[in-house]
């Protein structure tokens, strides 16, 4: 409605704007296999899920594979050590920030996976950051172990020598 | 080979050849919405022998409002395992628009077969609020009328004008959750007398308790076939001669609440009065709703109504018009009918309808 249209004697003129805030809250179902590795990671764990088809190893899982569109069966345990396939260097500074810039964030595909996730890497130099770089998680201690990958503290270099791109270019 | 009915608007002919759905539960606690729908996918591909390879186009219904999180029904393709690539879209509505999209879809002619799923969790969020957001956002929506409420205004003006009284309403829910005995899939399934249920305190008046609909979660999922491939994977496809949907103003008091103009214009353009209708599968999530719906769709008195209990033994949202399509199509796949009617309905207070007729060979 224009102002020409649209008398009123209100000295503040015509509403011309309306907030009308609103908040849902919601439960959150992690469902049968993403429950396995939350149950995992309160143990210190990764457990990763096989799809019975393709018999690619899936670390989280959601529920299915899905390339195949089947429940994933089978559960493989991982070890704490992986590849960093990609990472980013964090130097910007934003609200609620709780790591000291610069930082480092890195995609890992855990040895024996088949999906990589992103973890937090410390007792590294920003400057020694590099694909291929072998690392490991730190597990928080046992009093704080949490169905969350808040229970892995960060992960830190092995020392190890670099894994080989071909092991990795797939996960990229 | 048995001959394909004719199609009320002259379209390609387009078969329902499989329908699947889940139990219907208040809370499915241990699945979340991919693990809810894997199974119901697979088993509507072994109903209808082929497998995802066969599939030209997948189209599906569901809103991120129920989960609470963006692009939920991307996740859902997990459930399908959509590699190769597939063309796929979606629809922020009930299954019933999908199938809607996918019967477009396959017109175009290069395809002939779709799969169609709905799917939703009523259990994770508060209904009421997440239902006022689908209202006008400047005058109704930031007064937060809950869905009984405004079914109950509705209700109102249903026994106003002498459509139906409150005892219909408890009829309606008694033939419905008694039908929901033969149901596996249902979740209110109870032999209720008229009398017990009118003993019920008001939830909102005009309104108790057996009027509104469960809370549930569930999915359904359909796979539709173009031509005569049909007959290659069922014996008896339940053809669509016609489908329609129409949609009312967004201004609720300005409709006729008591009339759905949508429906009987969906009714008339998809050919209901045709022919005669051996069962109607009728979304009505209110009891209060369903006079409305069966006049506006001018079924004749002989028509079964709702013989799987319909939206009052299970509520599904998103996938509970789908649903209905799904039984009443199984009535020909089974060979329990000739011609069917389905609807379903999306929006506040009945503002959106689809009907779809469908017939055997």
């Amino acid at each position: 409605m224009s102002d020409q249209t649209y008398v009123t004697k209100d000295p503040r003129g015509p509403v011309t704007q309306l907030a009308t805030p609103m908040r849902l809250d919601y439960l959150f179902t992690a469902g049968l296999s993403l429950s396995r590795n939350l149950r995992g990671y309160q143990r210190a764990e990764f457990v990763g899920q096989k799809c019975p088809v393709c018999g690619k190893v899936y670390v989280p899982s959601r529920g299915s594979c899905p390339v195949d569109g089947v429940a994933l069966t089978e559960e493989v345990p991982l070890k704490n050590t992986g590849t960093v396939t990609t990472y980013c260097v964090v130097n910007v500074p934003f609200a609620g920030q709780s790591i000291k810039i610069p930082y480092i964030c890195a995609q890992i595909l855990l040895d024996g996976a088949n999906l990589s996730f992103m973890g937090l890497i410390q007792e590294c130099d920003v400057e020694d950051i590099h694909m291929g770089m072998r690392v490991e998680a730190l597990w928080v201690d046992e009093a704080d172990l949490v169905p969350s990958l808040a229970s892995v503290k960060y992960f830190r270099p092995t020392g190890e020598p670099d894994a080989d791109y071909e092991t990795y270019r797939e996960y990229l | 080979m048995s001959q394909i009915p004719a199609a009320k608007q002259g379209h390609r002919p387009v078969a329902v050849v499989a329908f699947a759905q889940s139990h219907v539960v208040r809370a499915e606690t241990n699945s979340n919405e991919v693990e809810m729908l894997m199974p119901v996918v697979h088993e509507v591909f072994a109903k209808a022998g082929i497998t995802k390879d066969d599939v030209g186009f997948i189209c599906s219904g569901s809103t991120d409002y129920l989960i609470g999180g963006p692009f939920s029904f991307v996740t859902a393709l997990d459930a399908i395992g959509v590699w190769p690539p597939k063309s796929e879209s979606h629809v922020e509505m009930d299954g019933a628009w999908a199938l809607y999209e996918a019967f477009v879809r396959l017109q175009e002619g290069d395809i002939d077969i779709a799969l169609v799923y709905g799917f939703g969790k009523s259990s994770l969020g508060d209904l009421d609020k997440i239902f006022a957001l689908q209202l006008d956002p400047y005058t109704m929506a930031p007064l937060n009328p809950d869905l009984v409420s405004l079914a109950a205004l509705q209700a109102r003006v249903v026994i106003d004008q002498g459509i139906a009284t409150e005892e219909d309403f408890a009829a309606v829910a008694a033939r419905s959750r008694r039908s929901a005995l033969s149901n596996e899939f249902a979740q209110v399934r109870r032999d209720d007398s008229v009398e017990d249920l009118m003993a019920e305190p008001y939830a909102v008046s005009p309104l108790r308790r057996h009027c509104l609909p469960p809370i549930s979660d569930g999915a359904s999922a359909i796979v539709l076939v173009a031509g005569d491939r049909a007959f290659d994977l069922v014996e008896r496809p339940a053809w669509i001669t016609g489908i329609d949907h129409r949609i009312e103003t967004h201004a609720i008091g300005a409709r006729n609440l008591a009339v759905s103009t949508s429906t009987a214009k969906a009714a008339e353009m998809a050919g209901v009065g045709e022919g005669p209708v051996d069962l109607a599968e009728v979304h009505a999530p209110f009891a209060s709703q369903e006079a409305i719906l069966t006049t506006a769709l001018g079924l004749p008195s002989s028509t079964v109504i709702n013989p799987s209990g319909g939206a009052l033994a299970a509520n599904a949202l998103m996938s509970g018009g789908l649903t209905r399509i799904g039984e009443a199509a199984q009535a020909i796949l089974d060979g329990r009918a000739k011609r069917v009617v389905a609807h379903a309905t999306s929006g506040p207070v009945l503002q959106q309808n689809l009907v779809c007729v469908l017939e055997g060979a």
